[in-house]
């Protein structure tokens, strides 16, 4: 209802946050982490292989095209 | 409020994103796994030269198919956490359980539906191997396009919020993402490799399960996480003292 049209102003009662510089180093490993990890599912063996072969591509494969990854 | 805090939250985050992922794989198995069998059988009647099987399909329905889902989801749930570790507070007066349900329908719009609508899955026997390279960076193209564009609409709305409120500042900058998106969609170059003759309802099938796979796991996320992020995050947002403002009420008097 009638929001009590909040001044733009920190009010006294600020939602909790957690600070950037507690979040950014976590983020920076585990987002490279993750990535890697959605790498395997999604690209190796087709584009760029780290690994030789299509191994990793064959184990995955249903799961690639079901999440929508493009495939054969 | 601190990096403990935002360890516990990742945990628990790639905790969520395995428990998902077990019910995204069972999805997959009993929806998602007809269709892939059609397209299978179209593939095997029309191909014409056969690599050799590295991997046994009974494998590649099962354990295989488990992997491929559960690193997706537990990566996603992994980034989504940390998503949900800027969001909070920022994003609106949202407490942790609205915040994560608002950050899992942010990852569903961004990393599946926009590129969906673009290049959507595809069936085996669908597209012509010669275009994968080029099909794989579009595909992550889109994602990393449609999640850029998801974060800068964010960080509009909340510029705009001071000056055209809450309200109308979620509509402007949902609008410019709509916009953007629309923009980012007609200008990406399109992909159309179906074969002739392909069955158009095994097409239809395989994306609704691909579509529901997703549907379950942001969702599933989304009410799994912002529970579990609560339970972290209750005991400081009941009792946290706001700076040194004097209570407006007394302290509960003594019966
Ligand atoms: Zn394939």
């Amino acid at each position: 209802m009638a929001q009590s049209a909040a001044p733009p102003a920190v009010a006294p009662d600020a939602p909790l946050t957690l600070p950037v510089r507690a979040i950014l180093p976590w983020a920076a490993f585990f987002g490279i982490l993750m990535l890697i990890l959605l790498y395997f599912v999604g690209a190796e063996g087709g584009t760029a292989a780290v690994f030789s072969g299509e191994g990793v591509h064959e184990w995955v494969h249903d799961g690639r095209h079901l999440l929508g990854f493009p495939c054969h | 409020m601190n990096s403990a805090t935002v360890r516990t939250l990742l945990v628990r985050g790639m905790l969520t994103g395995i428990a998902t992922g077990l019910l995204v794989f069972g999805f997959a198995y009993l929806v998602g796994e007809s269709p892939l069998r059609s397209a299978l059988v179209f593939e095997a009647a029309h191909a014409t030269e056969h690599g050799p099987e590295l991997v046994s399909r009974t494998l590649q329905e099962t354990a295989g198919l488990a992997t491929g889902v559960l690193f997706f989801t537990t990566a996603f749930a992994g980034i989504a956490a940390l998503a949900f570790c800027f969001a909070l507070g920022r994003i609106g007066r949202f407490g942790p359980r609205v915040t994560a349900g608002l950050v899992a329908l942010g990852g569903f719009v961004t990393v599946f539906l926009v590129p969906f609508l673009k290049y959507p899955a595809n069936p085996p026997a669908v597209s012509a191997p010669d275009t994968l390279n080029q099909r794989t960076a579009l595909y992550w193209l889109m994602i990393a396009l449609s999640v850029l564009i998801g974060i800068a609409a964010v960080v509009l709305g909340q510029r705009l919020a001071p000056r055209l409120g809450n309200w109308n500042a979620t509509i402007a900058a949902s609008v410019a993402f709509v916009v953007a998106v629309g923009l980012a969609l007609a200008f990406l170059p399109a992909v159309n490799e179906m074969p002739e003759g392909f069955p158009a309802n095994v097409v239809w099938d395989f994306r609704v399960a691909a579509a529901g796979m997703q549907l379950l796991l942001w969702a599933s996320f989304g009410v799994i996480f912002g529970h579990l992020a609560e339970r972290v995050l209750e005991p400081r947002t009941t009792t946290a003292p706001t700076q040194q403002a004097a209570p407006p009420q007394a302290a509960p008097a003594p019966h």
